[in-house]
């Protein structure tokens, strides 16, 4: 059986910018894969073109793109607003402004089901009390009737993941969901999206900058940097073995309590993520490794640390 | 793309300003005829393209014998005058209030609104027209009575630059330092003000010329015989049926100098990154 | 929310106070109006009687008064030339003058909503800067030079439209398009301008994620928002339209309260003139409540909850 979600390949340029040079990841039915790497290096870009969401400069071509096996490469914008909110759903990072402020939670809910299922204003209200209650809502029938402003980031947050679920997806994308929220709703937030996803089988892709929260839910972890995906593995074996100098460098730069001590620096990587044109060569971490030497500016090979560990580096393990 | 089309329009605004202005200060020297000549032998002949015409007469003449190249030439200088010296009167006003409102705050900032408040309420046309009927017509008259009535937009954009800059650092820095009120006004506030109000002065020009091609319309603008395009437009309003050149062609003069303008000033805006709504 | 409103209608009643005020000054500008109404072939005698029978001769500050108390009561006067009480007479011609207003405010919303909306859409395309030309040229029409070649091409020659007086709805046609053309350009730069800031927000990167229609998109998320400041634009812009509608009117020959006014300034019959800029200076402020209400209906983040 064909996984739930299979990119190869995904390159996504903004003229002359490259954001996304090459990505490849699989999302199985009942995994969260965590897309994780610093800001710019292209991980929501990868997410908004599976789901062809890209502003309109944007260039997308991939060897493969299918989703439960259905290329969607082929699909024209309305054979993918048939599964956008249906069978694939997605949700962002900034909940404050993504409902739209003059309609009710309750319309903006029901919506989705009447454009999807031909659902009945009844049973779409029913369900979305439902999805309320599921997320944690308290008195559902009367958020139903409130309007966006009248409700905190968190409950805000809260209405978005119940809105994905409407339709019943297979696959969630959720774009930093908990980034723009206080760190106490931040775990309720995971820790919600995590009973969700056991519950319903659903595939997640959860795109993040925190390690903390891959360790915490991940299944699968794929670490961006500078539009390539440089490792991938399964979230222990990263942790535990991780092989590109890129991976290596964040995990020291997350401090663990008890582990750190006082008279040391924290762990930083210098320099910052250079800017890539569509034709740069090698690999792009060069200019910040530790290791790197001049065979690195040229093609760099996929190298695997076990069958399902792959990462982008030439250096000997 | 839209850069470039943006440029020529500009450019085109500039070039129709550009005659006009040079219609209105050399009309004496251009004219071929006095403009105020009557000729009743001569009365509405026809203009160059059309059958009949008078090599004298390049547009021909009006229901009076008058040449109305002439007429058009001169009536050009005097929507120019106008335009120019109402929105002189009218920023004079606009600015001041709109500077001490922004800059003051609190109560002259509320006494400020109000009257701008109170002046949008009030129907300009129907007060100009009155102030003008009951004082008698005179360039004087319309020109002082319509600076008091359109320095509106003056005041709104002024007060609403000046507000976000005295919200600014350099601002500040200038007060720390122990500048005077009046010379923080002078010396920061309004050099930065200065593009966006000259902006609102083009388009206000236009205004200018427009309201009083109105006025002048209604028979209660420019006094006749002084040749005004609305009033060229009225007078021939009894002949449009029959000669409609007659109001063809004021007509046509004053919307391609309307649109001059208003090409110039959005080019202008472009230019500065300026803002003329609040 | 009820003191926004309450401070509202507190300077909306300065407004109409000072306006009350300035239409009094106004009117007394030339000095002896007495002078004025007898005429220029008048003698001393007639000018004397003048100024008795219409309460000349009394101290301004008296008379000012006078026109305060009774306007605030609602009434305006008489008119000197149709010896008639100016309530009615603008009562009588109000009709005429809303029905070409709102005549307008239709036809210009009518004309640049899809056009703004179009625009946006396509933006930065040749449509888009072909719409924008549209506004241009709508601003530099003189509304009385459009109306007569409007009237020569649909009136006469067409013989489509009639040129002049209201016997039938369609006398409200051509006169309706000239003052939308003083609204258009406004307005269609407002709803091109929302609808771009609309369409590039995040709720509507939400809808489509929830893959809902295009035309979903942009008529029911989209324009819902960007609509919110161009209904209150509007409802101010027929404010302007009411006020500036003397010229159309005298053009096309529409007996409305702004023909009223330019009547009686030929006749010098201050009480109404007076009275029609009172009237349509309260017009405009309580357009201008209106459309504050307006935002607060359509906007639920304004209602206060």
């Amino acid at each position: 059986m064909s996984a739930l979600l299979e990119v190869e390949k995904l390159e996504v340029g903004f003229g002359r910018t490259a954001a996304v040079r090459g990505t490849s990841f699989t999302v199985e039915r009942g995994e969260t894969h965590c897309l994780v790497g610093e800001s710019g290096c292209g991980k929501s870009v990868t997410a908004l073109a599976v789901m062809n969401l890209l502003a309109r400069n944007g260039v997308r071509r991939a060897a493969r793109l299918a989703f439960q096996g259905e290329d969607l490469q082929k699909l024209n914008d309305a054979g993918m607003s048939r599964l956008r909110g249906n069978a694939m759903a997605m949700i962002f990072q900034e909940p404050m402004t993504s409902l739209n402020p003059t309609y009710t939670i309750g319309s903006q809910m029901t919506e989705v089901m009447r454009r999807h299922k031909g659902a009945s204003q009844r049973a779409a209200t029913d369900r979305a009390a439902d999805l309320l209650a599921r997320v944690g809502i308290t008195a559902p029938g009367l958020r139903l009737g409130q309007f966006p402003h009248q409700l905190s980031g968190g409950l805000r947050q809260r209405v978005m993941i119940a809105m994905a679920l409407m339709c019943d997806p297979q696959l969630l994308i959720a774009d930093e969901p908990t980034t723009a929220l206080d760190v106490t709703v931040q775990a309720q937030i995971l820790r919600l999206l995590a009973t969700l996803q056991r519950d319903l089988g659903l595939g997640l892709l959860l795109i993040t900058h925190d390690l903390g929260i891959v360790a915490r839910v991940a299944t699968r972890v794929s670490v961006m940097y500078a539009g390539e995906v440089v490792e991938s593995a399964p979230t222990a074996g990263l942790f535990a073995n991780p092989r590109h100098p890129y991976t290596q460098g964040l995990l020291r730069c997350v401090p663990v309590p008890g582990k750190i001590r006082r008279d040391e620096p924290l762990g930083s990587i210098p320099g910052t993520v250079p800017r890539v044109g569509p034709d740069f060569e090698g690999c792009a971490f060069r200019d910040r490794c530790d290791f790197a030497d001049d065979t690195c500016s040229h093609a760099v090979p996929r190298r695997f640390a076990a069958p399902t560990h792959d990462f982008l580096c030439r250096l000997p393990a | 793309m839209k850069r470039g089309w943006k440029n020529i329009a500009t450019w085109v605004g500039a070039a129709i300003v550009g005659v006009a202005a040079f219609a209105a200060l050399f009309a004496p020297l251009l004219v071929p005829h006095d403009p105020f000549l009557q000729d009743l032998g001569k009365r509405l002949l026809v203009p160059f393209w059309m059958e009949g015409s008078d090599p004298q007469h390049l547009l021909g003449t009006d229901q009076l014998g008058r040449d109305y190249l002439a007429r058009l030439i001169y009536g050009c200088r005097i929507s120019m005058m106008i335009g120019v010296t109402v929105t002189i009167v009218s920023g004079a006003i606009g600015i001041t209030m709109g500077v001490l409102g922004g800059f003051l705050g609190g109560r002259v900032d509320d006494v400020v609104l109000f009257a701008i408040t109170t002046r949008l309420s009030l129907p300009v046309v129907l007060v100009a027209l009155a102030v003008v009927g009951l004082l008698g017509s005179s360039m004087t008259i319309l020109m002082i009575t319509l600076g008091l009535l359109l320095w509106e937009r003056f005041a709104v954009v002024a007060r609403s630059t000046t507000m976000q800059v005295r919200n600014l650092d350099f601002v500040a820095a200038a007060w720390c330092a122990g500048c005077s009120r009046w010379r923080i006004l002078a010396g920061e506030v309004l050099p930065n003000i200065a593009s966006h109000l000259v902006v609102v002065a083009t388009l206000e020009i236009a205004l200018a010329i427009l309201l009083e091609a109105a006025l002048s319309f209604l028979g209660l603008g420019v006094p006749p015989p002084l040749p005004s395009w609305g009033l060229m437009i009225a007078e021939a309003k009894d002949y449009m049926f029959f000669s409609p050149w007659v109001i063809m062609i004021p007509g046509v003069c004053l919307f391609v100098l309307v649109l001059g303008i208003n090409l110039l000033g959005d080019g202008l805006r472009d230019a500065f990154g300026a803002r003329t709504d609040p | 929310m009820l003191r926004f409103f309450i401070r509202r209608l507190v300077v909306a009643l300065l407004v109409a106070a000072t306006v009350m005020t300035l239409a009094f000054i106004m009117t007394r500008l030339s000095g002896d109006l007495a002078t004025s109404i007898a005429g220029p072939s008048a003698t001393q005698e007639d000018i004397e009687a003048v100024r008795k029978a219409y309460g000349l001769d009394r101290p301004v500050i008296t008379q000012f008064f006078d026109w305060v108390g009774r306007a605030t009561m609602g009434d305006l006067g008489d008119s000197f030339f149709f010896k008639r009480r100016v309530t009615e007479l603008i009562g009588e011609r109000m009709p005429v003058t809303l029905t070409l207003g709102l005549t307008g405010l239709v036809i210009a919303l009518v004309i640049s909503l899809p056009l703004g909306i179009l625009a946006a859409v396509k933006e930065n395309t040749a449509l888009d800067r072909a719409v924008q030309i549209v506004a241009l040229l709508g601003q530099a029409m003189p509304s009385f030079w459009l109306g007569l070649l409007l009237m020569i091409v649909f009136g006469l020659k067409l013989g489509w439209l009639p040129i002049s007086g209201t016997d039938s709805w369609e006398s409200f046609i051509m006169p309706g398009v000239v003052l939308a053309f003083s609204a258009v350009p406004a307005l269609t730069r407002l709803t091109r301008a929302g609808m771009i800031q609309a369409m590039g927000s995040d709720y509507i990167r939400t809808a489509r994620a929830k893959g809902l229609s295009r035309a979903s998109i942009l008529l029911k998320h989209a324009l819902r928002n960007a609509a919110i400041p161009v209904v209150a634009i509007a409802a101010v812009q027929l404010g302007f339209m009411l006020g500036g509608s003397i010229v159309i009117e005298q053009v096309f020959a529409l007996h409305g309260v702004g023909f009223l006014g330019w009547e009686s300034i030929a006749k010098n019959d201050f009480p109404v003139v007076q009275a029609v800029v009172l009237v349509l200076a309260v017009i405009y402020v309580g357009l201008t409540m209106l459309a504050d209400m307006l935002n607060a209906v359509l906007d639920p983040r304004l209602r206060g909850a």
